[in-house]
């Protein structure tokens, strides 16, 4: 017995351990390195912890550490513009998707029962061909020569072509083209498993299908809303392969601020800064999203 | 089967008010729902079949039938969630077809109940009301009546997973009668009830609807059930009503042999008619009150178990008496059932009241023992 259950407390313990070793540990270099000074030097930061020089040493160490950088960062109006941007950005973009997703999954939880599983199949194909090429490919669609133009100039509809490429619209377009899936798959989760009894029951009571919608089906549908909106959500805001290729010089989202700061200015420090507090911007949605699900779990029981 | 009227003061009152209500013997009397040659199929398979039927305001009617008959069916297509493929359905003498379910003036008790999970026991009631748009004050007032009516008053603000399988069933029953349709519509009501609160339920809905006067439709696959609540039962099979009638006439007069055999416990017996209305049958010449068949055509004694007598002693002035082996006995409390095997290998079943308090049975297995009875005790069917 005794041994079984330190076979299964171990088992227990692995995640822990992965999150520990690759994730906290790494988060905690990095809420270092955002405490330090910039250097030229290899690494680029000062202090450097060397325990050679014993108990002395860690202190130096400590106080040598500040905030400097997020006092920085959060008196800036090009971070703080690059935040709220960033929020705006995918905020918006989330609403796209629910608007676009819902339908989608909609659709197919009505489909015909043998066709749903290719129905989702065709929802995730996408992720078959790199991300990288998929947003790569929205360039050749959305330039000045691009097909998009070239079929609404030659129809006859547009005389001069749209700027859409390297505007919020592309980005806006991009984030909701890569991350539908990830609004569909939660919406079909749920609608799948509504029972149709209960649209009869609606209509039986009166309910013209519209109203029976709104009252029923909706409501019934907001754990898959809340689930796929946070997927999308969270990540939207630290995207930063969309904005760099769609996005032009107008679009500051903080995942291109970062990789500005890390790349081009060498600032380790301020960057890692800039990525603690995106952190923290973070928790809350993320927080909101595991209550969510613990309340699902228990509303199901 | 075994069925056990109960004899409760309650069910004594409703019965003395139903006895004098028929108004399908009323000529005069126009039906509320008439199913006018209704066919419905599904693929290959005809659910309902060229059936007509007609269903009385006030009335309380059971659709009966194995699962699969089509009663379901039925009912749906009244609801409006099916089209009939042929023939059509009248409510009030209009026809429904085009009309779609949240605009009929019927409403169905689901037999999974239905119920909104996301919205509590008043707000589940109130649904149907407030696709009404009625005022707040008189959605809160009937909201509270029904769940008063189903004594439910307490348990408002309860999501249905944190009410009990009764209580459930119960607001269910409130949120379809809140609209007062003109039919309820009830689809196996006491399916999901364990066996105690169904015989209490069944009596509570026969008081409900005496109070109401609202006609009810009930579906259901138990006898029992059909047999207590119901005005009339339609025995239904394969999509067809093979038998519209009170409890009593069903069981006492089943018009062929499916509904002998499918209400209660029956013995057939099949028989050739003989040239002196007697029967000859495979258990012997016998006579049966009312033959009217010519001789030499072949016909079925339905005789039911308890309407025969068992004794040790072959009895003297019995309109039929055959004699057998006791093959195999079963002690119900009540009563006791007797598979009785005679000479030509068949077996009759026998019941008999156990009215006193013998622990020793006085006929044991494989005793010789003689079942008679009376001339009118069974029916002679054709079909």
């Amino acid at each position: 017995m005794a041994t079984k259950s330190i076979g299964s407390r171990a088992v227990v313990l692995v995640p822990y351990l992965w999150l520990a070793f690759f994730f906290l540990v790494p988060f905690l270099i990095v809420v270092k390195i955002s405490l330090s000074h910039d250097v030229v030097a290899q690494p680029p930061y000062r202090p450097l912890l060397d325990l050679a020089t014993g108990w002395d040493g860690v202190r130096a160490f400590l106080s040598e550490l500040d905030f400097a950088n997020y006092a920085l960062v959060l008196t800036d109006a090009f971070y703080i513009e690059s935040y709220l941007q960033s929020l705006w950005i995918a905020a918006v973009s989330t609403a796209l998707l629910l608007l676009v997703g819902y339908p989608v999954a909609y659709a197919i939880a009505r489909a015909p029962a043998n066709w749903r599983p290719l129905l989702v199949l065709l929802v995730i194909l996408p992720f078959w061909t790199s991300f990288l090429i998929r947003v790569y490919a929205w360039i050749g669609i959305l330039s000045r020569e691009g097909y998009l133009n070239q079929a609404l100039m030659g129809l006859g509809l547009i005389s001069e072509p749209l700027e859409i490429l390297a505007t919020n619209k592309a980005v806006y377009l991009g984030i909701v083209y890569t991350y539908l899936p990830f609004m569909v798959l939660p919406l079909y989760a749920v609608l799948e498993k509504l029972d149709e009894t209960l649209l009869e029951t609606a209509a039986d009571l009166g309910a013209t299908p519209i109203r029976a919608f709104w009252q029923v089906t909706f409501p019934l549908s907001l754990p898959g809303v809340v689930a796929g909106s946070l997927l999308c959500f969270i990540p939207a805001v630290g995207e930063f392969v969309i904005p760099d290729l769609l996005g032009g010089s107008e679009t500051l989202m903080i995942g291109k601020t970062l990789w500005t700061e890390f790349a081009v200015n060498r600032s380790w420090t301020v960057s890692s800064a800039v990525a603690v507090l995106l952190l923290t911007v973070l928790v809350a949605p993320i927080l909101f999203y595991q209550r969510q699900q613990a309340r699902a779990i228990e509303g199901s029981r | 089967m075994r069925w056990t009227p109960l004899k409760t003061k309650a069910a004594k009152n409703v019965g003395a008010m139903r006895r004098a209500f028929a108004p399908w013997s009323d000529p005069a009397a126009a039906p509320l729902i008439c199913f006018v040659g209704v066919t419905k199929r599904f693929g290959a398979v005809t659910a309902v079949d060229e059936l007509t039927l007609d269903i009385y305001e006030g009335e309380f009617f059971a659709l009966l039938g194995p699962s699969g008959c089509g009663k379901t069916t039925l009912m749906r297509l009244l609801a409006g969630f099916e089209t009939p493929d042929a023939g059509c359905v009248l409510l009030d003498g209009k026809d429904l077809a085009g009309v779609p379910p949240y605009a009929r003036p019927v409403n169905m008790m689901f037999q999974s109940y239905a119920l909104f999970p996301h919205l509590t026991a008043a707000d589940n009631v109130a649904f149907g009301l407030r696709q009404e748009r009625l005022s707040k004050t008189e959605i809160a007032g009937r909201v509270a009546d029904m769940l008063r009516l189903v004594n439910l008053t307490g348990k408002e603000r309860r999501k249905p997973h944190e009410l009990s399988g009764g209580e459930r069933q119960r607001v269910a029953l409130a949120r379809a009668l809140a609209k007062r349709p003109k039919v309820l519509l009830l689809d196996e009501p006491l399916a999901a009830l364990d066996k105690k609160l169904r015989a209490e339920t069944e009596f509570e809905l026969m008081a409900l609807q005496q109070r109401l006067g609202t006609t009810f439709l009930v579906v259901t696959h138990d006898q029992e059930e059909a047999m207590t609540m119901a005005d009339r039962i339609g025995v239904m099979d394969r999509g067809r009503v093979v038998q519209v009638a009170p409890p009593e006439e069903v069981y006492e007069q089943p018009s062929t042999r499916y509904v002998a055999d499918f209400i209660g416990d029956v013995n057939l017996i099949e028989a050739r008619v003989g040239k002196r209305k007697t029967l000859d049958s495979e258990i012997g010449v016998i006579r049966a009150a009312g033959t009217k068949a010519k001789a030499g055509v072949t016909v079925w004694l339905a005789l039911r178990p308890e309407k025969m007598k068992i004794s040790r002693a072959r009895p003297t002035d019995a309109g039929n008496c055959v004699e057998g082996r006791v093959h195999d006995i079963a002690y119900l409390g009540d009563l006791s059932l007797y598979r009785v095997r005679l000479a030509g290998g068949r077996e009759l079943k026998v019941t008999e009241a156990n009215q006193s308090r013998r622990v020793k049975p006085p006929i044991g297995w494989d005793d010789k023992v003689f079942l008679s009875w009376a001339l009118d005790a069974g029916v002679v069917l054709t079909r």
